[in-house]
């Protein structure tokens, strides 16, 4: 008998049965890679007390597109984790930012390359590292660290997720994954370190025997669920990002 | 924008004659971005950003750009021949692992000790921290270009940071729109001073003392 297909129809449909609680990993970096599509779909279901985990809680920029800010607005999140609770500039404004300030949500900052290696740490099954990223910051205060060959580093330990949301450029029935350019960024380790990978997919979804083997960026034994992203308008799309006038 | 000194380019300009050849450089955002734009001669530099785009050319103009292909700041940029792309873990390994010549990011603050502040402002709950503790902790060099005052007048050049540090002792070299500096322990030596500048007026406007380079 043939293995049940990775193809969802749509959204709302791949995303049903998350349920309230869950820990979610959002891939994607100032654009490309972003789960657009995903984050849409679970902001039209309502799931509740969620933990998001993300680069960024997005809303900088305009246009504003779906993201973890808008499910926070929604009442939907419980706990943030990520490498910025505020933007770098000042000029720009996170809309997360003050409710994180007044303490209506809880946010875990980390480092982004800890943020990184935390994820690909969950996927690999290695429950925690050493790393010299913090040491001597307010990030590391009363926390365990080791001096190694006579440098101080911190422990960090894994981050497994429940979900991971991504995006990718093209995809195979089997659940393997291209991407293009700077969309792969945490999508790989976001779908290693979770138990359910859903992925929107840009290109039309192809035969398994499509990829040449030495091309599949994330194995299909890490995807368990695959979208293809309608044409705009009924499916988002990145777009050109416009700059806050400074 | 200071009456006197360097403007924001200069001072990326100047911080940029450092690099050398064959160096793999990561930008911050902000004043150092703008590194990129300096004329260095022949130099054969490669730019590293957070997102694991190694290579990366100029900033493209609307209509040209390329949208699944950003610099850590987000700006549609182009690639260069022998640009190459890694995910996020690998981005930061070559972080971690000490294969970047150097960071160059902005600051609020940088002490004489080499520490410096760029993450947390005065009051805040959190911040952003972004990649920069990484490069921090783990790049060959840290150079930091900022304003040498806040716009209250108030000198970024302590003894000590006020604000919560992103690394600590990491700092060997700043410029400001005053002049290059170099923290050295309990001063900053003076590297350079841009035209018109003053060493007084500069250890006037300096919080820690100044020395002569």
């Amino acid at each position: 008998m043939a293995p049940p297909s990775k193809i969802y129809p749509d959204f709302a449909a791949a995303l049903a049965d998350i349920p309230d609680g869950s820990i979610i990993a959002f891939g994607g970096f100032a654009g490309p890679g972003t789960p657009y599509n995903l984050t849409r779909a679970l902001l039209a279901q309502g799931t509740k007390r969620l933990t998001c985990i993300a680069n960024t809680t997005g809303g900088a920029h305009q246009p504003r597109m779906p993201d973890i800010g808008m499910l926070v607005e929604n009442g939907q999140v419980a706990k943030v984790i990520c490498s910025f609770t505020a933007a770098t500039r000042p000029t720009d404004v996170l809309p997360f930012t003050k409710y994180y300030e007044s303490g209506e949500v809880e946010a875990e900052l980390v480092p982004q390359g800890t943020l990184a290696e935390r994820l690909r740490a969950a996927g690999a099954g290695v429950p925690a590292f050493y790393t010299p990223t913090a040491v001597g910051t307010e990030l590391a205060a009363g926390r365990e660290t080791r001096v190694i060959h006579g440098r101080e580093y911190l422990l960090e330990y894994a981050l497994p997720c429940d979900v991971a949301f991504v995006r990718a450029w093209r995809a195979d029935t089997a659940g393997n994954l291209q991407f293009r350019l700077a969309q792969r960024n945490f999508c790989p380790l976001m779908a290693m370190a979770a138990k359910l990978t859903i992925v929107e997919v840009e290109e039309p979804i192809l035969p398994a025997g499509a990829f040449d083997p030495d091309q599949v960026h994330v194995p299909g034994i890490f995807v368990q669920r695959l979208i293809q992203v309608p044409p705009a308008p009924e499916g988002l799309w990145t777009m050109r990002r416009q700059e806050r006038a400074r | 924008m200071s009456e006197l000194g360097w403007t924001r380019q200069q001072m990326a300009d100047r911080l940029a004659q450092e690099f050398e050849e064959g160096w793999i450089v990561n930008l911050g955002v902000g004043i150092p971005t703008l590194c990129s734009n300096t004329d260095i001669g022949g130099k054969q530099i490669t730019y590293h950003a957070e997102n694991g785009v190694i290579g990366y050319g100029p900033v493209l103009p609307a209509g040209e750009e390329d949208l699944h292909l950003v610099n850590a700041g987000g700006q549609n940029v182009s690639l260069l021949p022998g640009a190459a792309i890694v995910h996020h873990a690998d981005s930061f390994g070559i972080i971690r692992g000490g294969h970047i010549d150097v960071t160059v990011m902005g600051a609020y603050e940088v002490a004489a000790s080499g520490d410096f502040a760029n993450w947390k402002v005065g009051g805040a709950k959190g911040g952003g921290i972004g990649g920069a503790m990484d490069l921090a902790a783990c790049a060959k060099r840290v150079y930091i270009i900022l304003e040498h005052t806040t716009r209250k007048g108030e000198p970024r050049l302590v003894p000590h940071c006020a604000l919560p540090v992103t690394a600590r002792g990491v700092v060997t070299l700043v410029a400001t729109n005053l002049g290059l500096f170099a923290p050295s322990g309990d001063a900053f030596e003076v590297h350079e001073l841009a035209p018109g500048i003053s060493f007084e007026h500069a250890a006037k406007l300096t919080g820690a003392p100044l020395k002569h380079g």
